[in-house]
């Protein structure tokens, strides 16, 4: 742990704290472990796998929905930029939580009442073709294999903050350990475990994250207004950390930058597929409705909860020993409980960062895994003819699978900035999720080719401006020696896209496509289908309902 | 986009049951009836306009932040600036349309959701 080391203050902690801090682990992974195969003997349907049998009510739901939503990009990332950037980390944060209303709003009661498991089977039910369910998988798994990658990422260098691992090997290794931990729970629990997970893990972060803002509120009096005094003073930018440009406004890109990500973040969060997917673990669309508002209050109490740890990182840590810190920003929680509480709070935080990352990751894992069962192996290969407990069988080896895409990830992507790959998977959802399900739902013309278009165009767009943009090639450091962008050679530059994040472009080009796809389409939209469609979003009538209504 | 154009004849009242017709025909009917234009009506009158108004509140807020930042740092007492009191908002109106969407679906939309369900799940349509 040379970083923490190299800081001084933190010496100590390097010592005492990982055995601590594994302990601390070893208890939340033993308890989510019995949580998990307790769950696992009332596994038996497809339902049962897929949808906890849809026996969850509205509150303990939305607490998972949370759990499965608030990953370690939220607690350490967001807090990170704003003690590093300040308001413009708790912009950032804002664009998390209104991308809520629209899922409340337009997307939780309509999906939950026109869908089975997946957000495959809404478009499946308005357009009956089998290329669109492809179409709509692939997109669910890029989505959720982008969105793991990034978690898995931040694990290896949350390990070597936390668990004083600082060897390659043992990051390494460690990853691996996540990577089976998350195998076991939702091969063993299905969506009944690993939501239990999701809902001990959001407790645990929430509980958390409460007691250490209380911790720096009371350093500053219980005062808001003193606490932003206390940062701004001791910040080398002084009053700038509390407004707004000091990560965005650098210049017209950043600017533009930020609005593309704005984008991307109030559409993204009603195309994720791990939450979208989680809508169908309640009885019926009301519940579904109740889980979002409990998600909403969650959620926006936590994001005001990283303001505060965010600016009280900021005067009692200070931004310089963040930036030194291994992880830079994401540190700053970390360290600012290790200012606080010493190493007691430092191990609890830890494992609470270590809980989310793990849940958040079993929430994907399942996700991709009854994505590919679901709509490719049964719907795609069998044409819808396949054999329940056969799927649920495929569901299973598919979550090893992916179990495993996720560990070599994880140990390739080592060190990339996680809130920011986060931002990019929200893009991709938004692009090419949001607008076929928007249009299947509310669109009585909308057409098999329209949904093609929009899906494989908001895909290709998305993902190709990114492989085009300074994340992946030509970002030089201030030094101008080694770059920051993935391909960390600065002289292998083929970016022509200026901006990093892409759903400024992407987002509007996937709902122009659908709309082109469709009004071009030789073959008009089925108003029958529509009418069905319609109703039954609006009603519940023939939608899959739980053990309790 | 259209959305929740009133269907022709919509206004027409309940339309005759069909005993024996297809679950689609059945669909249409429910479609047809008055009480489903009513929550296609409420729909399209409260949740859209809704949707519009937070859109637009949270990209004047995104706007303002990147290209007018000294607005927002116009202090309102000590450190406390404009900016901050915004993004404040931004929590508080999320809550509140959070809140009254469930109050308003519960009082306006699930009453009639539910008598049309029953009424189609008991084959009256």
């Amino acid at each position: 742990m040379t970083g923490l080391a190299a800081t001084g203050s933190l010496a100590s902690a390097t010592v005492g704290t990982p055995a601590l801090n594994f302990i601390i682990f070893a208890f939340f992974v033993v308890v989510t472990l019995v949580i998990a195969v307790s769950a696992a003997g009332k596994n038996r349907s497809a339902t049962d796998y897929y949808a906890g049998g849809r026996d969850f009510t509205g509150w303990q739901n939305g607490i998972a929905i949370g759990g499965d939503y608030l990953s370690a990009a939220s607690f350490l990332g967001i807090a990170g930029i704003i003690a590093l950037s300040g308001y413009d980390g708790f912009l950032y944060s804002i664009g998390f939580l209104v991308g809520w209303l629209l899922v409340l709003l337009l997307v939780s009661e309509p999906l939950r009442n026109t869908g089975r498991f997946t957000m495959a089977d809404v478009v499946d039910l308005r357009l009956r073709a089998v290329p669109v369910r492809a179409a709509a998988a692939v997109s669910t798994l890029t989505v959720s294999l982008f969105y793991l990658l990034a978690q898995m990422a931040g694990a290896g260098a949350l390990v070597s903050l936390l668990l004083g691992v600082s060897s390659s090997a043992g990051q390494d290794v460690v990853v691996a350990v996540v990577g089976l931990l998350m195998i076991f729970y939702v091969m063993v629990g299905g969506m009944k475990g690993t939501t239990w997970v999701q809902i001990v893990k959001a407790t645990i972060l929430a509980a958390g994250a409460a007691v250490t803002t209380i911790w720096v509120l009371s350093r500053a009096g219980f005062s808001l207004p003193s606490l932003l005094h206390h940062a701004a003073a001791s910040s080398p930018a002084h009053n700038a950390v509390l407004g707004p440009g000091l990560e965005y406004g650098v210049n017209i890109t950043t600017k533009f930058d930020f609005i593309s990500l704005a984008i991307a973040l109030v559409l993204g969060t009603a195309g994720l597929p791990h939450v979208l997917m989680r809508l169908y673990t309640v009885p019926n669309a009301r519940e579904a409705r109740r889980s979002v508002v409990w998600t909403i209050w969650l959620v926006g109490l936590f994001y005001l909860c990283t303001l505060v740890l965010g600016f009280g990182a900021m005067w009692l840590v200070g931004g310089t020993q963040i930036k030194a810190a291994p992880g830079g920003g994401d540190s700053a929680v970390p360290l600012l409980a290790y200012q606080l509480g010493g190493t007691l709070l430092l191990g609890i935080v830890a494992a609470v960062a270590f809980a989310t990352i793990l849940a958040v990751v079993a929430g994907l894992t399942i996700t991709a895994s009854a994505c590919f069962a679901h709509d490719v192996y049964a719907g795609v290969l069998r044409r819808g003819e396949a054999d329940p407990d056969e799927e649920v069988r495929v569901a299973r080896i598919t979550a090893v699978v992916i179990g495993i895409v996720a560990v070599i990830g994880g140990i390739y992507a080592k060190g990339i900035d996680v809130a920011f790959l986060v931002g990019l998977a929200f893009a991709v959802a938004a692009s090419a999720n949001l607008p076929s399900i928007l249009y299947s739902l509310f669109w009585p013309r909308f057409t098999a080719r329209g949904a093609l278009w929009s899906i494989y165009g908001g895909l290709i767009s998305s993902v190709g401006l990114i492989i085009f943009s300074p994340v992946v090639s030509g970002q030089k450091t201030a030094v101008g020696s080694v770059g920051t962008s993935l391909i960390t050679n600065p002289h292998i530059d083929f970016a022509f896209f200026p901006l990093n994040n892409p759903g400024i472009v992407s987002i509007p080009l996937a709902f122009f496509l659908g709309w082109l796809g469709t009004v071009t389409d030789p073959r008009p939209a089925d108003p029958v289908r529509f009418a069905r469609m319609q109703v039954r979003a609006l009603t519940g009538v023939g939608a899959e309902r739980g053990g309790r209504s | 986009m259209v959305l929740f154009q009133p269907s022709r004849g919509s206004a027409t009242g309940t339309v005759q049951s069909q005993p024996g017709g297809s679950r689609s025909s059945g669909y249409e009917a429910v479609r047809a009836s008055r009480d489903f234009w009513t929550i296609r009506r409420r729909f399209g009158s409260f949740i859209l306009p809704v949707c519009g108004l937070f859109l637009f509140w949270y990209f004047l807020f995104v706007i303002i932040a990147v290209f007018a930042p000294g607005f927002m740092r116009i202090s309102v007492f000590g450190d406390v600036n404009v900016g901050l009191c915004f993004g404040a908002l931004q929590f508080v109106s999320t809550f509140a349309i959070s809140l009254s969407y469930r109050r308003w679906a519960q009082r306006r939309l699930d009453p009639l959701s539910d008598r049309l369900r029953h009424r189609l799940e008991g084959g009256r349509y």
